[in-house]
Formats: structure tokens, sequence, C-alpha cells
């Protein structure tokens, strides 16, 4: 499969914030792929409002089974969630589990007025009732099949499909 | 005493007994994790749900005010169920021993056990003896050890100073009969401190401490010189009815830490100690209470790496 260029990509998300963007918008980045593209959002739209991340290690669904991520990063929320607009930003929709756990997260820094979501890739595959407001791109990818936001030296960002693997 | 018990096949913590032996990646591994628990605790809602539904054991045999609240308000900002006993008040006043006790509550599902003991190896005792599911910290056994004061001040240090590999760090006091200083050793020697010193009395230097890596001083003003960071050791009042020192008086004008000897050490030297501070005879109050005591801010880290230590042996 061939996937469209990511710069082409990111533009398309960005046009579709733009149509919908308020002026007291902040966005807030899942780490890490989600944290690189709030990040290139943030700027491709010009906004100076504050730009958070999270980290959503503290409340995945699956630390029973695997435990605790080895990398946790700290989370930073610079900014009053209580009334906030967010602009919840992730690079992949999958299963949606991740947004579930970001949106309880935020929830523990306060009440915001609305959270929306951002995604890069919306790749199907949901096991919860969870849709993004703007996407880049739907793919319908067969579910081993995985795809993942890079970042290179320079700070250029690139999807790849990882190679399929013999079954 | 067996420390590999704390590490199990897959390299995971399972329990922690001991600095000793762990690996400096481990190390790591807990300051980072610790580092995000701080900002959870600066946040309206202190709490993450993590160890939702756990149940936590705080076996405290020995009394101790502040590390059982520091293990406590972490459990709870980890949203697990945490039940305190104070042993030695019940249980083996009735003569129960200590591993009937451990039954008992792992009968009743407790999914961690938070040990304070005055034997040395109490911790491991119980982590040998528990199911594999139950996780057991030491927190403190003896003279043996005391890991997270020794990871709370780690933290401490790595947050004041960044870099381990150009300090120079002085434990003063009673190393003899100190728990905390040997876990210090051990976690400043593995995370790669190129000089440690250790400035005691000789009546409270163990022998051959120098076999830990460590440098023995006897006089201040030679052991404070180009310090970075001054690891103040409590003063345990039995062992002024001994024959180990004179009296609190002339120990204070030995080895109490005042600002006149404090400005032996590099200027920008941080003060630690693991409290409760005896003032006036390990400490003056102007120096536990002045710009460069950090004393504070180690208790706000301990939570901190206590919660990132539970949720790392949680998730093994």
């Amino acid at each position: 499969m061939e996937l469209p260029k990511t710069h082409e990509i990111l533009e398309k998300l960005a046009a579709a914030i733009r149509a919908e963007l308020t002026e007291d918008m902040v966005i807030v980045g899942i780490h890490t792929g989600g944290a690189w593209l709030a990040r290139e959002l943030h700027r491709t739209l010009g906004l100076s409002s504050p730009l958070g991340t999270l980290d959503i290690s503290f409340y995945r669904d699956d630390f029973e089974r695997i435990g605790l991520h080895p990398e946790v990063k700290p989370s930073d929320i610079p900014f009053d969630v209580d009334g906030s607009d967010i602009l919840l930003v992730d690079d992949v929709l999958f299963t949606g589990r991740t947004v579930r756990a970001a949106i309880n997260e935020l929830f523990d820094y306060g009440r915001p007025a609305r959270v929306r979501l951002a995604v890069l890739v919306d790749r199907g595959g949901r096991e919860l009732p969870i849709e993004a407001g703007f996407t880049g791109i739907r793919l319908d990818l067969d579910e081993h099949r995985m795809i993942d936001l890079l970042r290179n030296e320079i700070g250029e960002l690139e999807l790849k499909l990882r190679p399929e693997t013999g079954v | 005493m067996q420390n590999n018990r704390q590490i199990n096949k897959s390299g995971e913590l399972q329990h922690l007994l001991t600095i000793e032996g762990l690996p400096v990646s481990m190390l790591h591994h807990i300051l980072d994790t610790a580092e995000s628990f701080v900002g959870v605790t600066e946040r309206e809602v202190k709490k993450v749900p993590l160890l939702r539904g756990k149940a936590i054991f705080n076996l405290f045999f020995e009394p101790s005010t502040r590390t059982r609240t520091t293990f406590e308000i972490a459990a709870k900002r980890l949203s697990a169920d945490v039940i305190n006993l104070n042993i030695s008040a019940s249980s083996q006043s009735k003569g129960e021993t200590l591993l009937d006790t451990v039954n008992n509550l792992s009968a009743m599902h407790a999914d961690m056990f938070i040990v304070r003991h005055a034997q040395s190896g109490a911790a491991h005792l119980i982590a040998r003896h528990v199911a594999p599911e139950i996780h057991v910290i030491n927190a403190g056994d003896g003279r043996h050890a005391h890991p997270t004061q020794a990871l709370l001040d780690m933290y401490t240090i790595r947050h004041f100073k960044r870099d381990f590999h150009e300090l120079r760090v002085a434990i003063i006091g009673d190393v003899m009969h100190s728990r905390v200083a040997r876990s210090q050793i051990h976690a400043l020697t593995t995370l790669g401190v190129p000089e440690v010193r250790v400035i005691a009395p000789k009546t409270l230097l163990p022998k051959g401490v120098e076999h830990l890596g460590v440098h023995a001083y006897h006089d201040m003003s030679k052991g404070l010189k180009d310090v970075d960071v001054l690891l103040m050791l409590r003063l345990q009042n039995e062992r002024m009815q001994g024959a180990l020192l004179p009296s609190a008086q002339e120990y204070f004008k030995y080895y109490g830490l005042t600002p006149e000897k404090l400005a032996l050490a590099r200027p920008d030297a941080i003060v630690m100690h693991p409290g409760p501070m005896n003032r006036g005879i390990e400490i003056d109050s102007s120096v536990a209470d002045g710009p460069q005591s950090v004393i504070l801010p180690q208790v706000t880290f301990g939570i901190a790496v206590r919660m990132a230590v539970m949720s790392i042996l949680a998730g093994s």
C-alpha cells in the first residue's frame, strides 16, 4: 500500500481544524507521536495559546497485564483545565483506549468546557465508542498491520507502515 | 542475604529489599518514573487510578510516623486501599510470630507488604515466604537497609545537582548504626558518584567501611572540604548511654553541622537529613532552616519516589 506524503496529510488535518478554530482553543498532545503532531499543528495554525502534553501511562487499562510503561514522561498541562476548550491530538486512532485514558487524565486536572479529538490517521478497529472530530486520513488496515509516526533528526514527521510480517 | 530475590526472571523488580545489587538502569528507571509522579502530586486531583482495588499493608513492627505516613499517602495517591498495622502494639505482644502475621494478612488477599522491623533481614524473610504475586518493600530493617529513603535522597540530589558523575558527597554522623547510610552508599556508588565520604567519630564508623568504596574522615574540617552534597544522619539518643559518645554537647561541638562548618563545603552545597532531626545535636537550626537546606523538598519527593516503587512492583 502506498501512503500519501505525510506533509499532505498534515496540511489536510490543519485545514480541517482551521475551519473550526476558536480563539481560546488549547492543544494537548498525547505522548509521544501525538505530542510531536500537536507541536507541528500549533506552529502551522499560528497559535499563541499554551501547548500541553499528556503521558497516559498512569491511566492505561492494560497495567494489570503489561505493567508500567518503561519510559513514562511527565504530563505537562500549563493552563487551567476548568472551562477550557481542548483539542486532544494523537497520531493514530485505533482501539480508542488511549483516548479514553487521556480524557480520564484530563478530568483529573479540572472540568473542561469541551474536548475535541484530532488524529493524523484513523485506521479503524475501534473497541470503544470514540471518534475523531478531525482526521488527516482514513485507512482500512488489517488489525495486525502496524503504522507509526516517526521523527527524523531535523524534526520532520513521517508516517511509516511496518512491512507485513509473514503469517 | 539473598539480594537477587528482588529481581524476577524477566529482569523486573519483584520486591524492593535493598539497593545493593540493583543495576544502575533500574535506579534510573525508578527516578524517572518518580519524576512523572511529582507532576501528579501538584494537580487538583492528586490521584491516579493505577493501583485501584489493590490492598497494601503497612506492617510497622517498629514505631515510625514519617515513613509510614509517606507510604500511606503514596498508596492512596495511587488509589490503592492501605491498611496500617502497628504490630508492636498488637499481635506480637500476644505471641504471634512474624510469618503467622503475614499468613493471616495474605489470607485477606494482600497485594503488597511494606515492612519496617528492628531486625535486619525481616523484609527478606517475608519476601521469601509470600506467594509470587505479593510484593514486599523494605521500609527499614535493623541496621541493614532503607532503600526508599536512599532513593528519595538520590532523587533530591539529581533534582538539585543534575549529574552524579562530578559530585563529592559526604555522609555525616552515626554511620555505624545507620541503615540509611548503608543504602545511600550503595545508591551513590551505583549511580557513579566518584567520591563518597563518611565523616564520624571512630566509635560511630564500622570497621572496614572503606570496602564499600567510601573515604573515611574523623575531622569535619577535612571531610567537608569541596563537598557538593551533605547527607546528615540522625544521632540516636540511645548511643549516648553506651560508651560510644561522651555527650550530646561534645558531639555537637565536633560533628554538629553549624554555619561555620558548612562554609567549608562548596558555596552551592546542599544539606539533607532523613528526619526526624535532633536540632542542636547533629544539626544547627540555622542550617536546617537555611538557604542550603533541601530537607523539606526531600519529604515531598519521598512521596513521588514511593509511588514510583509501588507502581513498578505492582506492574511486574
